[in-house]
């Protein structure tokens, strides 16, 4: 039961990170909850879609149909994230005042809040499809030890819930001042982390080059699979024999959001 | 910048250059068989993974950089390589008490 509740948790985690950054990063915009809720929702369904064609997707590009499917994923998930944070530097400050002189949603928030709702349901989609093949395994599998199983996997699921929530309710403690600086910052980071993530399954799958393999190895640090290693991974995108292919690709991504970042930011407000 | 694009896609469908070795692995109740592979050193690797269990089992290894979901009754392409002499470990994470193995290049 704990081992299922310890598998589901690390897939799990992920998405809960993800979507308590966003949920804290929209705070303002209007009708935001229903928006985070259907791309959860989406997300959900689209998981058991892919569980269900796992073997179709895995034949195509000659056996590497996963990891390039993944891959695709997590770059429109990034190409959302880098929208939304170059949305941000342009009208971050209005908001900022607007929310704080009414304390309240602010009603012209024109942002494509859309752009948010693909990010969750994709990192919904990723990760909730291994669950929901995991949880098939268990159920394919029958017996006495399967009701002990989805608890676990209850337990996991409810778990990551909790540090989603913990991650977002800390965010809102932060002073409004600061706070679309800290949500951008962590939104650069999970992008460039997601981008990373990308190249490294080409990788794996043959397209990319590895360049140096691995150019360093903090495992004896901070291990892949410690707490604080999956915790960093999920929100930096940490890896602990990353390639040097891997680490271009973060720091090409977050040098062009940064780009994108600052030219709005500098541009005089229009009216 | 239309050249640093082709000068990519060049480089990428270099390194589509298909395995020097192919090995073959089979789940089966929740084991890999066999649970040690040997591999030549410095070589890329296709593991194909026969999954002839009911139940979908994700090959995962730290060490080969590796993760991939293989569902039951299917078979399933993990790349690795070119490794340096040593032994890298992999398991499935769906059944991790049981599915263990180890992959030796030398």
């Amino acid at each position: 039961m704990l081992g299922a509740a310890i598998i589901v948790f690390r897939e799990v985690l992920e998405a809960a990170l993800i979507i308590g950054i966003i949920a804290a990063a929209t705070r303002g915009l209007p009708r935001r909850g229903m928006w985070i809720g259907s791309g959860i929702l989406l997300g959900v369904g689209g998981a058991c879609v892919v569980a269900a064609l796992t073997g179709f997707i895995a034949n195509l590009a000659s056996g590497m149909g996963q990891e390039v499917f993944n891959a695709g994923v997590l770059c429109v998930a990034v190409a959302m994230l880098a929208w939304h944070n170059i949305w941000m530097a342009a009208h971050g400050r209005e908001l900022a005042s607007m929310a704080r002189q009414t304390g309240q949603a602010v009603s012209s928030g024109a942002e494509p809040i859309t752009v948010l709702l693909v990010v969750i349901s994709m990192a919904v989609l990723r990760e909730g499809s291994e669950v929901a093949l995991f949880l098939y395994g268990i159920f394919a599998q029958g017996g006495v030890s399967a009701m002990g199983m989805l608890m676990g996997g209850l337990l996991g699921l409810a778990a990551g819930v909790v540090l989603g929530a913990t991650l977002y309710a800390g965010l809102l403690r932060i002073p409004m001042r600061w706070f679309f600086g800290v949500t951008s910052a962590l939104i650069l980071f999970l992008a460039a982390g997601m981008a990373g993530q990308a190249a490294r399954l080409l990788i794996q799958a043959g397209y990319l080059p590895a360049l140096a393999d691995p150019l360093w190895d903090s495992s004896a640090w901070i291990g892949q699979d410690s707490v604080l290693g999956s915790v960093l991974h999920a929100l930096a995108g940490y890896d602990a024999q990353p390639t040097g292919m891997h680490v271009l690709v973060y720091w090409v991504t977050a040098i062009l959001i940064l780009i994108g970042m600052l030219r709005e930011a500098r541009r005089p407000v229009a009216a | 910048m239309f050249r640093l694009l082709c000068a990519a896609l060049a480089m990428c469908a270099a390194a589509q250059a298909f395995a020097d070795q192919d090995v073959s692995l089979v789940i089966e109740n929740h084991r890999f068989v066999p649970a040690e592979l040997r591999v030549a050193a410095g070589q890329k690797i296709r593991i194909v993974v026969d999954n002839r269990d009911a139940t979908p089992e994700e090959f995962e290894s730290q060490k080969l950089r590796a993760e991939k979901v293989i569902p039951g009754k299917s078979k399933g392409v993990v790349m690795v390589g070119p490794l340096k002499p040593g032994q890298y470990s992999f398991y499935g994470e769906f059944n991790e008490k049981t599915a263990q193995g180890v992959l030796i290049a030398e």
